[in-house]
């Protein structure tokens, strides 16, 4: 039995069709693509990072672009976090429009005065005086073998702070339109890409359509539960979601896009809806972000409606490990999604 | 015009008044701090006050500075309106940060201060960012970026500093080397003879200069200023002096003596500055006495402004974290 709690609508995102304004696009090729249309629209921005320039950047994501746009916008920068995004705030400060890369999203540690004292708080500290318009694009994730300094999800740790949006891309299409929204915001953006999504592909729009930050996608609409997944663990979800439908259970698989600020309507209407509500990160689930959507669920409207304890499935509460096996336990896999679900669905 | 503070006279009236008024400033801040009529906390720089005055004395409009935890000098030396400054000391709307940053954040952004920073060398690689700005614009805006010795140790002086060489952006780093950041003497945090000595780890000019000297602080600046500006790339600028107060209200002095702190004393930036100008005959004995008495009203008159004033609210601080 389903029913809707009036409010506002879904944010109906399903992928584009491929046509003459979409091509097929990786993940990679899109934030390119966002870069290379903010770089030739705008003279305030530009990029700097660690091996962005001829190198094109340890995941290929800058590829060409200091052939395009020189050295002087597509700057490459010692090995020096902390410096690189000081330089960004104080770019941005004088009226830039900087756009940093973190090579893992790891490193952000080495940065996190400038990003946490500084860029978040400067515009509220000076009163509305200045404002600091900066993105600082990082890729994280494991599934790479990359073990616990270079695969974690730390989007928790920039959530918690004041000052910062924090956005986590899981198609090809919104790591452009999101990126190119996140460019234009006049705050802090962190931009979390995912190292497993860089070579997917899909449907990207050709023009410069922006996805507005603080809009979620309902990725999928079913009728026993809800799903809510961010990053690499969306495409797990609608994954999971396929496989389930073959079990007769139907999931909605919502994907809140951006963290900060988030679309707190979307999700409580679509728990609402089906009354159970699973929620998956990759992240460990100690204070993670899930924590949060559990708890602005059981704060709503939407209590009412549950049948269900809200659900989270989570990385496990230690560093990734190296070995693949090792690997792929810490965090959720598509097997356990589906078996979460179907224990939601079946005992309750 | 000439602009030497010696042989200047409306240059060395200027210069003059500004310390002063950092000056009197602060020591009105300290009174209200110890009537119980000022919250939070404060770092004063009373004894310092020709570092800011002779270093701000050499930009232009449109230059940046970056500040200090110990910022009101650079602020008023920059020109930033003591009302504003003192309303947002004592917690009011019309304060520069409208209450919500107060001292250690205190900025007036429309003369280019980007900010006094609560953190030490946060303010550095800033400044070298704002200078890349300067420089990818094709402009010839100089940032001025001051710290304490403390700031020389830690890793965003470092990075910030490199960056600045390597890239020859148009910043001048100045440190106000006061001798102690906060308990720990320069003594036993530093293996270098000077400060500036580690400028040649980055392949740039340092210089040490006497920092209780408006004078000589100024001809320092004015060469790296100048460097900058022709795209040469920084300097470190190294100015020795000495705050004669605490490091904060917590300060006991248990790490320094009386004599040492009466040393220094005897080597008033104000009064050194007062004695050459009566001595090159450039003001007379009444024409200082004006400086210091037109400091002294214009900080009693933005001590009353302020307090007059709303007190900060609380009604929008949510929608105050983002810029819209």
């Amino acid at each position: 039995m389903t029913t809707t709690l009036p409010g506002p609508a879904a944010a109906a995102a399903q992928p584009p069709e491929d046509g003459p304004a979409h091509r097929t696009l990786t993940y990679a090729e899109a934030v390119r693509e966002a870069l290379a249309e903010a770089l030739r629209s705008d003279p305030r921005v530009f990029l700097l990072g660690e091996d962005i320039g001829v190198y094109g950047g340890a995941f290929g994501v800058t590829g060409d672009l200091v052939h395009r746009f020189g050295e002087d916008r597509v700057r490459d920068t010692p090995i020096s976090e902390l410096g690189i995004v000081g330089a960004a705030v104080g770019a941005a400060l004088a009226g830039m429009r900087p756009v940093v890369e973190i090579q893992f999203s790891d490193f952000t540690a080495q940065a996190m005065d400038q990003i946490a004292n500084q860029a978040a708080k400067i515009h509220f500290m000076l009163g509305g005086a200045a404002s600091v318009p900066l993105v600082l694009r990082a890729p994280g994730g494991s599934g790479t073998g990359a073990a616990a300094q270079h695969s974690q999800s730390l989007e928790a740790w920039f959530a918690h702070v004041p000052g910062l949006k924090v956005v986590m891309p899981a198609t090809p299409a919104d790591a452009k339109g999101l990126l190119l929204a996140a460019i234009d915001d006049p705050n802090p953006v962190v931009f979390l890409e995912h190292k497993l999504l860089y070579k997917r592909s899909g449907p990207v729009p050709s023009g410069a359509d922006r996805v507005p930050l603080g809009q979620a996608a309902v990725r999928r609409q079913g009728q026993d539960l809800t799903i809510v997944a961010t990053g690499v663990m969306v495409s797990r979800a609608e994954e999971a979601a396929r496989q389930l439908a073959e079990d007769g259970i139907t999931a909605t698989v919502v994907d809140p896009r951006t963290l900060v600020p988030l679309d707190d309507a979307t999700i409580i209407s679509e728990v609402a809806a089906t009354g159970r509500a699973l929620l998956v990160q990759e992240a460990p689930r100690t204070c993670g972000y899930m924590a949060e959507i559990a708890a602005l669920i059981a704060d709503s409207d939407a209590f009412g409606r549950l049948r269900a304890p809200i659900r989270r499935l989570s990385g496990l509460d230690v560093p990734i490990p190296y070995a693949p096996q090792l690997e792929r336990a810490a965090v959720p896999q598509v097997p356990d999604i589906v078996a979460e679900a179907t224990r939601l669905v079946r005992s309750w | 015009m000439s602009t030497d503070l010696i042989q200047d006279a409306e240059s060395a009236r200027s210069a003059l008044t500004t310390m002063w008024t950092i000056r009197r400033f602060e020591e009105a801040v300290d009174d209200l701090f110890a009537r119980g009529m000022m919250h939070g906390t404060m770092h004063l720089s009373i004894g310092q006050e020709a570092v800011p005055v002779g270093a701000c004395a050499e930009l232009r409009d449109g230059d940046y500075i970056t500040s200090t935890h110990r910022g009101h000098g650079h602020c008023i030396a920059r020109g930033a309106r003591l009302d504003r400054m003192m309303a947002e000391l004592l917690a009011k709307e019309t304060g520069y940060c409208r209450g919500r940053g107060g001292s250690m954040h205190i900025a007036d952004v429309a003369t280019g201060n980007l900010g006094a920073n609560g953190i030490v060398a946060g303010g550095v690689p800033i400044a070298a960012g704002a200078a890349l700005a300067s420089r990818l614009r094709g402009e010839d805006r100089v940032v001025l970026s001051f710290f304490g010795d403390g700031a020389v140790n830690e890793g965003a002086w470092h990075e910030g500093v490199n960056l600045a060489a390597i890239w020859d952006l148009p910043v001048v780093f100045i440190c106000e080397n006061n001798n102690y950041g906060m308990s720990m003497s320069v003594q036993r945090a530093f293996r270098v003879d000077h400060l500036a000595d580690r400028a040649a780890g980055y392949g740039i000019p340092g210089v040490t200069v006497d920092g209780n000297d408006v004078a000589a602080v100024r001809q320092a600046v004015r060469t790296a200023v100048e460097r900058a500006r022709a795209g040469s790339g920084p300097t470190f600028v190294e100015a020795l002096t000495y705050r004669w107060k605490g490091h904060s209200k917590s300060d006991k002095n248990l790490y320094r003596t009386r004599d040492e702190i009466d040393l220094w004393r005897d080597r008033d930036p104000i009064a050194r500055y007062t004695a050459a100008l009566l001595d090159a005959g450039t003001l007379s004995e009444a024409e200082a006495q004006r400086c210091r008495a037109e400091a002294r009203d214009a900080v009693r008159a933005a001590v009353r402004t302020a307090n007059a004033a709303p007190d900060a609210s609380a009604a929008e601080l949510t929608s105050a974290v983002y810029a819209v």
